[in-house]
């Protein structure tokens, strides 16, 4: 059949198996503009909309799943924006009201755009993507799921059911650059995210790199210098601007059509400094 | 700006509801890519990837096995003229022996389904020898010829004054303006249907019906009469649409296949199957005395034209004519000059030159009133032409021109408040919106001041003309006009002019198309001038006639009587014969055709003097920026203007055209720009050609000067290139002013303001 | 091209039949080419600039990225679908987009009528930046926003004020 629109993953993976060259579609938002622009003929489709399971998300002490079939609209929703305030501000950010109701985490996950928005932020989460095969589940680190631009090391026919992140213990923060107000493809993002209890601090970096990266360096410093007992107090320029620096030294910027290298640093730079402080003065 | 609610409802001067507008909400207007026939195939378009190649060979053999293929044509298969050009017609209809530009027309195929005409382009073998692409405009002049008319398609100088005479203020820079797109949202469309006589009948999306008829005519091989266009619904122009797009390709394809043939333009086909705005350097060097008072201004204007000619003659002629702006100028001298290369070919955007020159001497009257100590709003004033004064060509601005006036009105408008509260990152008013990156304290806020001057009508001697046709039968006054509707509104002014001339309720806009005489194009602000001109005549030429017959029928002298809400009364007032225009129109025949002119321009001679223009209109513009300072984000907050009109016509509809024009002018500044690396449009899609949202519009405050223009048939100016003009100028100004960074260039990318640092 | 499909769908409460259709076409295409429903615009194919939006169970989505083979089992609503009965009829937010003159061209103008109808269904009286956050998706190049924005707050008063009475 060309068309298939299982209820469930096995289903999708039966799909998959009677159609090997089958395309998956959720949210369509990414391809979609694929085939309209001819640079993709599907000739078999699985359909995932009415996967249940892909849709359910469940926020617990121990963590946080969300569905990969989630969609943009759904990530800013009360539960999850408390859960995970960084991926709702991220969310809020992607196209237009249209794409974030059809656009989905796993979709994002799977075109993995090295400026997708919420990337940077399940990176700075240590985020684990579930992925099912034939062969099996498997929980994919983020870090290891993106192999260069658009390249993910997943294996043919393995589907992504859910992204787990821990919960929230500290403030989060997401800035994005674009060079219009809405509907914008980042010239740079920056995610922030502090563990107040582990006093662990972890960035994620888009657009400056051939996948959303961390800055390890950064994150080091800002652990060792914040007063953990006193964060308003130690945002002063030593911590702020060490951390901003070291953060513009990870990144990998390119020159394009949209930016270039060196904007792309500086801001960098400017926004790490920025949601340090903000996260800093929230104590 | 307040739209007070008028007692009276119809005529002129009231903002009467669009005639359209019922079936465009409902989403039934049939734009031109919403039309259907049975039968009809598609057409699509196969596209040259090099910006410059000699066509080796084309073998379309592979694209006649795709089933479902009906033609597939090249530059063999056009029987007439194999060129077209709305000025020089120099551009081929399909590239035969040399592609000039990256996206030029290269073949055409009919298909019974998109995706199937699609494959067949695709299936068409064309070998191509690459050739060196010129993309430097600054090269063109010295380099070898591209086209067999050469590299320079205009080159003029404007001298005048003593040429001794200096100031001992002088400021001088190098300007640049990029490539902006009009991207209106309606595509490139249309539907060709072949006659049973040999002819075609073309509905198409366009802006000068009679102008595309002659080019297509000639490329056909057959006589005009043959070829009849009807105006398809228009989604936009902004100039897009006055050269030839796709009209030649669907008759080809029509008259070949004897199908309807339909073509849709995708996006990324339309960036490149439209010209685009001139991207221009300009240098100027103002000299002024110690109170600001121009002495001289010297300079020198580069365009780039692209690969061929379209409308780059006139673009410069209006951007030089405007390289002071509207200023007295005792003594000038700018040349200017306009190439070919093997980019993407330009002409006609909103504006036609003069948005070009105006970024430049804007700026520099900024920095002037800086080297001089003297408030920007003041120097202009200073500076300001008046009615009588001479332009830098010679030719004197005519009675209505009020400059003074616009300006101080435009200074006038409140000032937006500042926010009510600090606002917190993520607001969506804040530069960077919902993006976070901006809090209260990162923002400095700046204020930008502007002025401008655009001609109306054509130029120098291209003296153009429009017709309109009225009839009155059983009751209704049937309109008839070739011009275009766009979406400006012009369908609205037809019913006005109609309701109150004949005092008749209802009133029908007959189908644009070209069974009527030339209406010309609906483009440099000039159809309620030239086109409600011809339509006043029109009916107040069948007006005439019935009260010709109500007088004779009722034994009073012709002449006096007059038409006035709905009755037919005395011209002094009295209730004259007392009658009901509804009444007296009974079993009424009449009609009447009109062709509007307007009076003669010349060329400009060898020292660019002349009377060029008809008519002037200027423009103010106050801009107030918020800018994140640190990352180069900009939010406009609010610009406010005042518009020389001449006359409102229809206060709702004027509003609209300023607002929207203002918002192209906001994109030039801050984010439009069609990006070329070597000669290939690299952002041909909305993704990177960033048009402004609602989120990225300002606040719009607007003030109508109305002072009639005598010459003008309603006293109306065209409004809706001036908007567009000094909008851009003043926007960048406030940059300036909230950043200290000296600007040069739009659109101003966060780079540009960032600096140095960021490497750019 | 591959298998030609056939299938089902819901418009505006009716079934459609769709026949032979390529399996790529989108959304937006059928409702165009096939159901003769052109309400809906094509100005970008890639979710852009909002001229094609539509409802697809109830969510405000760009047609152009749905994939129509896959709506089979969903309901679908278009600018056509917003007034049941044909005719002339009007709802309030068409008839404020043409009485405060937010209509020039036209082309963006079903999409947004869509959008408006979205946001007020979910926010009944939006502030301005509250509005123009919603209308972001939607692009329009002839009016510069002014007259829309004044078109929402109209159909967003209208209906508070109808609230306001039915609630005496």
């Amino acid at each position: 059949m060309s068309v298939a629109a299982p209820a469930s993953i096995p289903g999708v993976l039966d799909a998959w198996t009677d159609r090997p060259d089958a395309t998956l579609v959720a949210g369509g938002t990414d391809i979609m503009v694929d085939v309209n622009f001819a640079r993709r003929r599907p000739s078999s489709v699985i359909a995932l909309h009415n996967v249940g399971e892909l849709r359910e998300r469940s926020v617990g002490d121990v963590g946080v799943t969300i569905g990969a079939g989630v969609t943009y609209t759904e990530l800013q929703d009360r539960e999850l924006a408390t859960a995970v305030p960084a991926l709702a501000q991220a969310a809020r950010t992607v196209g237009s009201p249209q794409i974030r109701n059809a656009g989905t985490i796993g979709g994002n996950i799977g075109t993995a755009s090295p400026a997708g928005d919420t990337l940077p932020v399940l990176v700075a989460l240590d985020a684990v993507v579930d992925v099912q095969g034939v062969g099996g589940t498997r929980e994919v680190p983020i870090d290891e799921l993106f192999t260069g631009p658009k390249r993910t090391a997943l294996a043919a026919h393995e589907v992504i059911t859910a992204v787990r992140v821990p919960p929230c213990r500290g403030p989060q923060e997401f800035l994005k650059v674009g060079t219009r107000n809405a509907m914008i493809i980042a010239t740079v993002s920056v995610a922030l995210v502090l563990d107040r209890d582990a006093r662990t601090v972890r960035v994620g970096l888009g657009a400056v790199g051939p996948v959303a990266l961390r800055a390890v360096e950064a994150e080091r410093f800002a652990e060792a210098t914040i007063d953990w007992d006193d964060p308003v107090r130690s945002a002063d320029a030593t911590l702020l601007t060490g951390f901003a620096d070291r953060v513009a030294d990870a990144a990998r910027p390119i020159d394009d059509h949209r930016s270039t290298a060196g904007y792309r640093r500086h801001a960098v730079q400017i926004l790490a400094r920025r949601a340090l402080q903000r996260a800093c003065s929230h104590g | 700006m307040v739209i007070t609610r008028e007692r009276r409802t119809t005529g002129t001067g009231v903002s009467v509801a669009r005639p359209d507008g019922v079936p465009k909400v409902r989403g039934e207007f049939a734009f031109a890519s919403d039309l259907w026939m049975e039968g009809m195939l598609w057409g699509h378009t196969l596209r040259a990837p090099h910006a410059h190649a000699r066509i080796v060979s084309i073998d379309p053999s592979g694209a006649l096995r795709v089933p479902g293929v009906h033609a597939v044509l090249t530059a063999d298969d056009v029987p007439g003229r194999a060129t077209f050009g709305l000025v020089v017609p120099d551009q081929p209809v399909l590239a035969g022996d040399v592609v000039r530009f990256a996206g030029e027309a290269v073949a055409v195929v009919a298909a019974e389904h998109p995706e199937l005409a699609r494959q067949a382009a695709a299936a068409i073998r064309v070998e191509y020898e690459p050739l060196a692409p010129l993309v430097d405009a600054e090269l063109a002049l010295g380099a070898e010829p591209i086209h067999p008319d050469g590299n320079v398609y205009r080159q003029l100088v404007i001298r005048r004054g003593d040429a001794a005479a200096h100031g001992p203020i002088a400021v001088e820079g190098e300007y640049e303006v990029g490539m902006q797109d009009q991207a209106p949202l309606g595509p490139e469309a249309g539907l060709a249907v072949p006659a049973d006589d040999g002819g075609v009948e073309l509905f198409v999306a366009t802006q000068y019906l009679h102008v595309d008829r002659e080019q297509t005519a000639a490329a056909l091989g057959l006589d005009p009469q043959l070829v009849r266009l009807t105006l398809g619904g228009v989604g936009g122009a902004f100039g897009a649409r006055e050269d030839i797009s796709l009209q030649i390709h669907l008759c080809l394809l029509a008259l070949q296949t004897r199908r309807p043939v339909k073509m849709v333009y995708s996006r990324a086909e339309s960036f490149v199957g439209h010209v685009h705005r001139h991207p221009a350097r300009i240098r100027l060097r103002h000299e002024a005395d110690r109170d600001g008072r121009l002495v001289r201004v010297e300079g020198r204007m580069l365009l780039d034209g692209g690969a061929y000619a379209s409308t780059s003659v006139p673009v410069l002629v209006n951007a030089m004519s405007f390289a002071a702006g509207p200023y007295r100028v005792p003594t000038v001298d700018v040349e200017g000059i306009v190439v070919r290369t093997n980019n993407p070919p330009c002409g006609a955007m909103r504006g036609f030159g003069a948005v070009q020159a105006c970024f430049a001497y804007e700026a520099q009257m900024d920095r002037l009133a800086a080297a001089c100590g003297v408030d920007p709003v003041e120097l202009r004033l200073r500076n300001a032409m008046g009615p009588g004064d001479e332009f830098i060509f010679g030719q004197r601005a005519g009675a209505s021109f009020p400059l003074r006036e616009t300006i101080r009105a435009c200074t006038r408008h409140p000032l937006p408040e500042p926010p009510v509260q600090s606002r917190e990152a993520g607001a969506a008013d804040l530069p960077g919106a919902s993006g976070r990156t901006t809090e209260e304290h990162d923002v400095r806020r700046g204020i930008g001041f502007a002025v401008s001057v655009k001609n109306l009508m054509f130029s120098e001697g291209h003296d153009d003309l429009s017709t309109a046709h009225c009839r009155l039968r059983d009751g209704v006054v049937t309109v008839t006009c070739a011009a275009a509707e766009v979406g400006q509104g012009f369908v609205t002014l037809v019913h006005q002019i109609a309701h109150e001339v004949l005092g008749v309720e209802r009133v029908v806009v007959a189908p644009a198309d070209t069974s009527i005489g030339d209406a010309g194009s609906t483009s440099a602000s000039r159809q309620t001038w030239m086109s409600g001109g011809a339509v006043l005549a029109a009916c107040e030429a069948v007006r005439d006639e019935l009260l010709d017959r109500v007088a004779r029928d009722h034994a009073v002298a012709a002449g006096s009587l007059a038409v006035r809400n709905g009755s037919i009364v005395g011209t002094d007032g009295s209730r004259g014969v007392d009658l009901r225009v509804e009444d007296a129109i009974r079993g009424v025949d009449l009609e009447a055709t009109r062709v509007h002119r307007h009076r003669p321009t010349t060329p400009l001679d060898a020292d660019g003097q002349g009377e060029p223009h008809v008519a002037f209109a200027v423009a103010a513009h106050r801009a107030v920026v918020d800018v994140d300072v640190e990352l180069g984000l900009v939010r406009v907050v609010q610009v406010a203007t005042a518009q020389d009109v001449g006359r409102v016509l229809n206060p709702l509809q004027a509003l609209g055209q300023i607002e929207g024009g203002i918002a192209q002018g906001l994109g030039l500044a801050v984010m439009e720009e069609v990006i070329l690396d070597q000669g290939h449009i690299r952002n041909a899609s909305f993704t990177d050609y960033l048009v402004p949202t609602a989120l990225d519009a300002a606040e719009v405050l607007v003030d109508f000067v109305e002072v009639p223009d005598p010459d003008a048939p309603l006293g109306a100016k065209g409004i809706g290139e001036p908007p567009t003009i000094s909008s851009t100028p003043a926007i960048v100004a406030a940059i300036r002013d909230a950043t200290g960074v000296p600007l040069r260039r739009v659109p101003v990318r966060p780079s540009d303001i960032v600096g140095p640092s960021s490497g750019s | 091209m591959a298998d030609p499909l056939s299938y089902r769908i819901r418009v505006n409460g009716q079934s459609h039949d769709v026949c032979d259709a390529w399996i790529g076409e989108s959304l937006l295409f059928v409702l165009r080419e096939r159901l003769g429903l052109s309400g809906a615009k094509n100005a970008c194919e890639q979710g852009e600039c909002g001229s094609c939006s539509v409802f697809v169970d109830g969510q405000l989505v760009c047609s152009c990225l749905v994939l129509a083979a896959t709506v089979p089992g969903a309901e679908v609503v278009t600018i056509e679908g917003l007034t049941a009965g044909g005719g002339t009829a009007l709802t309030d937010v068409q008839q404020a987009f043409l009485d405060e003159g937010a209509v020039q061209c036209g082309f963006c103008t079903p999409g947004l009528v869509m959008t408006v109808h979205d946001l007020l269904e979910r926010d009944t009286l939006p502030s301005e930046l509250a509005v123009r956050e919603a209308l972001a998706g939607n692009l329009c190049r002839c009016t510069g926003y002014g007259r829309i924005l004044a078109a929402v707050a109209r159909a967003a008063s209208g209906r508070a004020g109808t609230n306001r009475d039915s609630a005496r």
